[in-house]
């Protein structure tokens, strides 16, 4: 669906203050595959999540979408933009509107989509991230913080993208508020077999929902590949600023006391399973 | 895009300009705007084009960085002379339909020209060589006597340099929320001049908003501080003057007369 063909980046190309931000980036990803994005602060990930939908101009290497460059000049990017939604790093500092309804309204409106089919879109989308009835008409000012996040992801949800880009969507939530945001954007990707696409600092999450995990490292791919086997480098992972789930950590540990697991762990369900595999205990 | 904009950047080196006390250089600045209006030929453009090339081999600013700064004005540079060339009356040189060029018009466009460019590239340099902070610290310190007449120096010296401060964040945050309403569609590069306006709406509220909780946090954070004006404020870094800079009033009196000694002087010439 969209490949990155060493896709490379450098800000302020040409100045005293070039700073490289993306070094030879190739990258597939699929349909209906569920993508995890980790790496330590300035490694590039936001950076590189900006080339998906055309945000950003490549300063080398090409982008393609349905083996289309993106940057050809008959491409329409603006069309793009609605196929790949970017859901920014606290995409609540963008609400503008003055109720719920007409924000989430604002990208299927610049669609130029008929005004039913808009309000239809809006709907669905509040009702997957939980946002009920009650609240549409409220200014999105009053909104809690959680909330805020919520009505903003649905803002670009209601697009209908075919692939979900989200940059750090729980950072500075609580608990209940991340698992609820995870446990929707689950939801909709298996309800409308779309392709997502979740940059994170948390290892639990990754690996409780990603199926492919790509880790970024200075401006380069450093491991791409299924979660549970790049989980496996852990030690590597620790020196490029990064750590496994901690039950990675326990179940290695254990391995290194004699007990004989199959392998390491990265969810407390698989752990528990090998547990009660190797005690017999139900 | 909006990072191109070098009036007003700082630009790190290590010389003896960027060493000089801040007062200095504001000083420096200040004469020398008033010294472009001190002579009244060409010979004056050429102390001071003397001076201040010596000045910015000195400073190790490349030269083309500043040229950079210049980009923003080329426009009212052409625009000032274009008048000066045709709306000045005199001995005529060349005469087309109603077009008129004079003698005095061409020399009044080439002094304006010089003027502003000398102005630009001047205060440029200071605010090259001279960091926001040192800036409203020369300021403080230079204009403290004022506080005696009741003028709010302190205070007004605290938002200049809050301000600067926030310049390059609100920069930033524009360029961030432009792309999250990119993404959702919003064009701001396509449509009629009303359909342009209208699309910096969804850019506008939200950096407003953003404005006022940053302004509120940064109170909340000075107050945490204890910050409470400058009554028995002392500073990390007091601004002394050293012997560079006793030599640099020197030589800064030396070219004010200088510029005014050689007027005088050709002007009689003449």
């Amino acid at each position: 669906m969209l490949y990155l063909d060493k896709v490379n980046y450098i800000y302020q190309k040409g100045t005293a203050m070039e700073m490289p931000a993306l070094h030879d980036v190739t990258l597939e990803i699929g349909d209906g595959e569920f993508i995890g994005i980790i790496g330590h602060t300035g490694s590039g990930k936001s950076t590189l999540i900006q080339h998906l939908n055309g945000l950003v101009r490549p300063t080398g290497g090409n982008i393609y979408y349905n083996g289309r460059d993106i940057w050809d000049e008959d491409f329409s990017r603006k069309e793009l933009r609605t196929k790949v939604g970017l859901v920014f790093q606290y995409p609540e500092y963008q609400l503008f509107e003055t109720t719920v309804e007409k924000d989430v309204e604002f990208g299927p409106s610049n669609m130029k989509l008929p005004k039913l089919e808009i309000q239809m879109r809006a709907f669905e989308a509040l009702k997957t991230v939980g946002i009920g009835e009650d609240l549409y008409d409220v200014s999105p000012f009053d909104l809690s913080g959680g909330q805020k996040r919520r009505v903003a992801i649905a803002g670009v949800l209601a697009m209908k993208p075919e692939v979900i880009v989200l940059d750090e969507p729980t950072a500075g939530l609580d608990p209940c508020g991340r698992d609820e945001i995870l446990e929707a954007i689950d939801r909709i990707r298996k309800e409308r077999k779309i392709t997502v696409v979740l940059v994170s600092h948390s290892m639990e999450d990754v690996a409780r929902y990603v199926d492919r995990l790509i880790v970024m490292d200075h401006g380069s791919v450093r491991f791409n590949g299924p979660t549970h086997e790049v989980f496996q480098n852990y030690a590597e992972l620790e020196k490029i600023g990064l750590a496994a789930p901690q039950v990675t950590y326990l179940t290695a540990a254990l391995i290194n006391r004699g007990i004989p697991l199959p392998g390491i762990a990265t969810t407390v369900e698989e752990a528990r399973e090998m547990l009660r595999a190797v005690t017999g205990v139900k | 895009m909006l990072r191109d904009i070098t009036l007003g950047q700082y630009y790190p080196a290590d010389s003896v300009i960027h060493r000089l006390d801040p007062r200095v250089k504001l000083t420096a600045t200040l004469l020398f705007i008033v010294s472009m209006f001190l002579f009244h030929t060409f010979v004056g453009y050429a102390i001071a084009g003397i001076c201040l090339a010596a000045v910015i081999v000195v400073s190790k600013v490349p030269f083309r960085f500043m040229m950079k700064g210049l980009k923003t004005i080329w426009f009212l540079l052409i625009f000032t002379m274009v008048f000066n060339i045709f709306l000045t009356g005199g001995t005529v040189i060349f005469e087309w339909k109603f077009i008129k060029i004079t003698e005095e018009g061409l020399s009044n466009a080439a002094f304006m020209g010089f003027r502003l460019f000398f102005l630009i590239i001047g205060s440029s340099l200071m605010t090259l060589t001279t960091t926001p902070n040192q800036l409203t610290s020369g300021m403080e310190t230079g204009l403290r006597w004022m506080k005696k007449i009741h003028v709010p120096v302190h205070e007004i010296a605290m938002m200049m340099s809050i301000a600067l401060r926030f310049i390059p964040i609100l920069m930033e945050e524009t360029d961030r929320i432009m792309k999250a309403q990119q993404a959702r569609g919003a064009d701001f590069e396509e449509g009629k001049l009303k359909d342009r306006i209208k699309a910096l709406v969804p850019v506008f509220v939200p950096l407003f908003v953003s404005a006022f909780r940053r302004a509120n946090e940064l109170a909340m954070a000075m107050e945490a501080r204890c910050y409470r004006g400058d009554d028995g404020r002392t500073s990390m870094k007091p601004l002394k003057y050293k012997r560079r800079d006793g030599i640099s009033y020197l030589l800064l009196a030396a070219y004010i007369a200088l510029i005014i000694v050689t007027d005088k002087v050709v002007l009689a010439l003449l």
